[in-house]
């Protein structure tokens, strides 16, 4: 062992497999990283890379079996951690290395208060009583900036937003202080002026302790924000180490050159649409209006053209999926009109309305939950044949599917395979040719790409590009992700509260923002181009 | 909360009612009561008069009529056959009734706990395989053919325990050990299904990273999400209990619900039927609402909804 008085953690030839009765997978094979004292490493990868199976190892929650550690040492303060007792072990979680996860709402437990759950950890690891615990939860709120922390302790999981709740969980990572804390795409799920406050706390909090901080995470903007170091995973091997910038601006292997080339808003290959083919909108959008209990949607106004992608960004409760549903009359609104080729989608009567829906259709997030899983390939695109029985013939949807498989980069042969045979990106090709089934006018795309991989990510938004031109398609492109409405969008409707703040062409809004909330959330999209002209 | 509660409570009045109507007029299609009260035979006269007597001549909307009438009096009628108001006969057995079912249930949902979550802590381990060969075993046993069994092997040929009747500790073994068999085997299920998914919760991993003991980790963080559906279950079988544990009342001898009910349908005893079937029918709605009350203080986004 090196003699380097910084080092805090020490992994060496780490292998992990999982035994499955297919065989078993090998998920991490042989890597190797340190941390030093007042360090952030960021691990990236993508999904199946191994970058969580590395963080539940260290933190010992492998589950086993499956899981099997097949080799490797793990140093903590010179002590393999891999071969102590359970006890010992268990007495190092959350003391001297603490983890915070992504999905805070299920990594929280719903039934115990927020300040219970801080305070557990005293009551694990010092013999606090019940008082000087909760007492320390309490401030530890307040240090993570949660407001009134007296009374938001006595508060569950469920009554805080994502972003608090991200805090809730980091304030849990440091009540005793930790040396390490592994942060397991800590952001992914938040909105980005949120994201980058939390970034922001947890680097302020680093420095604060000079804790060591391994940042997990597929976004390459993000790791450009805050690492030192990078380590570049791929199917549980590290293709590519080094400084941040290093790997970042000369990155040597092939995968890192594929993921930084995927990295989105780069701004090039634009399709340039003819303005002058058509000069009446498709799609009216007036005055619409809808409140529930409070004002979802607010007067917006905004023309779709032929041929056009407009891209509506804006965090959480900004009022986008409200409109997206507004365009499919879904919903109806509580006051103001959509005109569909100049009429009214809410006047339309039964059959009208059944046409209409032929040319409006939807792409939704998560293709995990958005395919039913008892249905194969086949059954979800011919579906909208079924219901629309004059659309095609029986006797041609074979033929039909196999081309809109085609056309989406699948194989016909695919047709008879079920959705959990695919991938995340494969998925959501099927969404899209499901979508495609009925010769659509307009494609709505409900954050289409956000829970994909960078490198599937570009693909998809390439799809998306290629579909437009060969079937002349128009988009509504609703994202909260800035980059990728940049490499797509011709225009740009920024949302915030129901409202629109700024509506103009993509380069326009993109490079003179004027509104000072989108110059807020351009300047809180983490990017790599900061890094890049530094 | 309470809105939901007042909610809950009201619609299981409206339910009680509907019910009550069913009751009275079901009763009545088993026959006419005369035919079991009076010999064989009985002149002509005498039958007309125990008709008239107790009203069953008259049309039988006119009976329902004053049925409700006495109702609103909170009058339940009165037992033909033992001649004292039908709510004090009910009143008697229920208590009976329940207390076997709140003891049996207690014994069910403790050991279910228990089992269940050693069951799912190793699932497919060798504990989860004997649990649930056992645990299917006794959620499918026939409960008759059990108690004969063991009143022969126990009362008959060791002599360990009564064969019948209501007493000191002896005399309930039996009855309580046959009513905690089903109810058991299935909680166990139950409990091993629902423990399975929330030790694989994402809060038991955080739990586990704060370097939690196992034991809390099942028996505090895993178990209190993992009680809701046992819950549920739980109830419904609470209430097959109250609603008359028949077979080991008839078998054992316990003067309960169950047997009452059966009895006085046997005996066209209309006042009995109606009141053991009401009291029986709050009881259940009354154990419907308590899992309400439990879900909302077992799970914070109930009571927060």
């Amino acid at each position: 062992m090196s003699n380097n008085v910084n080092l805090l953690l020490k992994v060496s030839n780490l292998a992990v497999s999982f035994d499955t009765v297919e065989g078993s997978i090998n998920a991490v094979q042989g890597i190797d990283f340190e941390l030093n004292k007042g360090q952030t490493l960021a691990i990236i990868g993508e999904s199946g890379s191994g970058k969580s199976v590395t963080a539940s190892v260290i933190m010992g929650i492998l589950t086993c079996p499956p899981g099997r550690i097949k080799s490797g040492e793990i140093f903590l303060n010179k002590q393999d951690i891999l071969k102590l007792s359970e006890t010992d072990r268990r007495e190092l979680m959350g003391n001297k290395i603490a983890i915070i996860f992504q999905d805070t709402l299920s990594h929280l437990n719903p039934v115990f208060t927020v300040g219970a759950q801080i305070a557990e950890c005293f009551e694990v690891h010092k013999n606090y009583t019940k008082k000087e615990s909760w007492d320390k939860a309490v401030k530890l709120l307040d240090r993570v900036k949660i407001p009134s922390p007296h009374k938001r302790a006595k508060d569950y999981p469920h009554q805080f937003s994502g972003g608090q709740r991200q805090r809730v969980m980091i304030a849990m990572a440091l009540a005793l202080e930790p040396d390490i804390i592994i942060a397991d795409e800590p952001t992914t799920a938040l909105d980005v002026t949120i994201q980058a406050k939390i970034l922001e706390l947890l680097a302020e909090l680093r420095d604060e302790r000079n804790m060591g901080l391994i940042l997990i995470t597929h976004d390459l903007g993000i790791a450009a924000e805050v690492a030192d170091k990078v380590i570049v995973l791929k199917n549980g091997k590290i293709v590519e180490r080094g400084t941040l910038k290093d790997v970042f601006i000369k990155p040597k292997h092939k995968y890192t050159k594929e993921l930084m080339n995927s990295i989105p808003g780069k701004f090039d290959q634009k399709y340039k649409r003819n303005d002058n083919i058509e000069t009446k909108p498709i799609l009216e959008v007036k005055n619409i209006s809808k409140s529930y209990d409070t004002i979802a949607c607010d007067n917006v106004n905004f023309n779709l053209f032929r041929d056009e992608i407009i891209g509506i960004v804006g965090e959480s409760g900004s009022g986008k999926t409200t409109i997206s549903n507004l365009i499919l009359r879904l919903i109806e609104p509580s006051s103001g009109s959509i005109l569909y080729h100049g009429r009214n989608i809410f006047d339309f009567d039964k059959k009208e309305l059944f046409n209409f829906r032929r040319k409006v259709q939807i792409v939704f997030q998560d293709p995990y939950a958005s395919l039913n899983p008892t249905m194969n390939v086949f059954d979800i695109i011919s579906e909208p044949w079924i219901i629309h029985a004059d659309f095609l013939d029986k006797k041609l949807h074979q033929a039909r599917i196999s081309e809109l498989l085609y056309s989406v980069g699948l194989q016909p042969s695919d047709s008879k395979k079920y959705p959990h045979e695919f991938s995340g990106g494969q998925r959501q090709r099927i969404a899209i040719a499901r979508a495609l089934a009925l010769n659509p006018e307009i494609i709505i795309c409900d954050e289409a790409v956000s829970a994909l991989d960078v490198s599937i990510q570009a693909q998809i938004i390439k799809l998306l590009k290629d579909l437009r031109n060969k079937f002349s398609l128009s988009y509504i492109f609703i994202a909260h992700d800035l980059p990728v409405v940049r490499d797509l969008a011709d225009r740009v409707i920024v949302m915030k509260s129901g409202k629109i703040l700024e509506e103009g062409n993509v380069e326009e809004v993109f490079n003179n923002p004027g509104n000072p909330y989108t110059i807020d959330l351009l300047k809180s999209s983490p990017s790599v181009e900061k890094l890049l002209s530094n | 909360m309470r809105k939901y509660l007042s909610k809950r409570i009201l619609s299981s009045l409206l339910a009680i009612t509907g019910l009550f109507v069913m009751v009275f007029f079901l009763a009545r299609l088993t026959g006419d009561p005369g035919h079991l009260y009076l010999p064989i035979d009985a002149p002509v006269e005498v039958r007309k008069e125990f008709s008239e007597k107790h009203g069953f001549n008259d049309p039988i909307y006119i009976q329902f009529g004053r049925f409700l009438e006495d109702l609103s009096e909170g009058d339940l009628g009165y037992s033909l056959r033992k001649e004292r108001p039908a709510i004090d006969i009910v009143l008697e057995a229920i208590p009976v009734t329940l207390s076997l079912a709140a003891v049996a249930m207690t014994i069910a949902l403790l050991g279910a706990i228990l089992i269940g979550s050693l069951a799912a802590y190793k699932p497919n381990g060798l504990f989860d395989r004997i649990s649930r060969v056992v645990s299917l075993t006794a959620a499918s046993a026939p409960d008759f053919w059990i108690a004969i069994t063991a009143i022969l092997v126990f009362s008959v040929s060791l002599g360990w325990l009564p064969t019948s009747g209501i007493g000191g500790l002896p005399y309930w073994i039996m009855p309580i050990g046959i009513l905690v068999i089903r109810p058991l085997g299935l909680l166990v299920q139950v409990v091993r299904g629902s423990m399975i998914t929330a030790l694989s919760s994402d809060f038991v991993k955080t739990a586990r990273a704060k370097g939690v003991k196992e034991k809390k980790v099942i028996f505090k963080h895993a178990l209190r999400n993992g009680l809701l559906p046992v819950i549920t279950v739980a109830g419904d079988q609470a209430a097959a209990i109250a609603n008359g544990a028949v077979i080991v009342e008839t078998i054992f001898g316990w003067p309960g619900i169950g047997k009452l009910m059966i009895d006085s349908i046997m005996q066209r005893d209309f006042a009995v039927v109606q009141a053991s079937i009401l009291i029986t029918a709050i009881v259940i709605l009354s154990i419907n609402i308590i899992i309400d009350i439990a879900y909302a203080i077992l799970d914070p986004r109930i009571r927060h909804k």
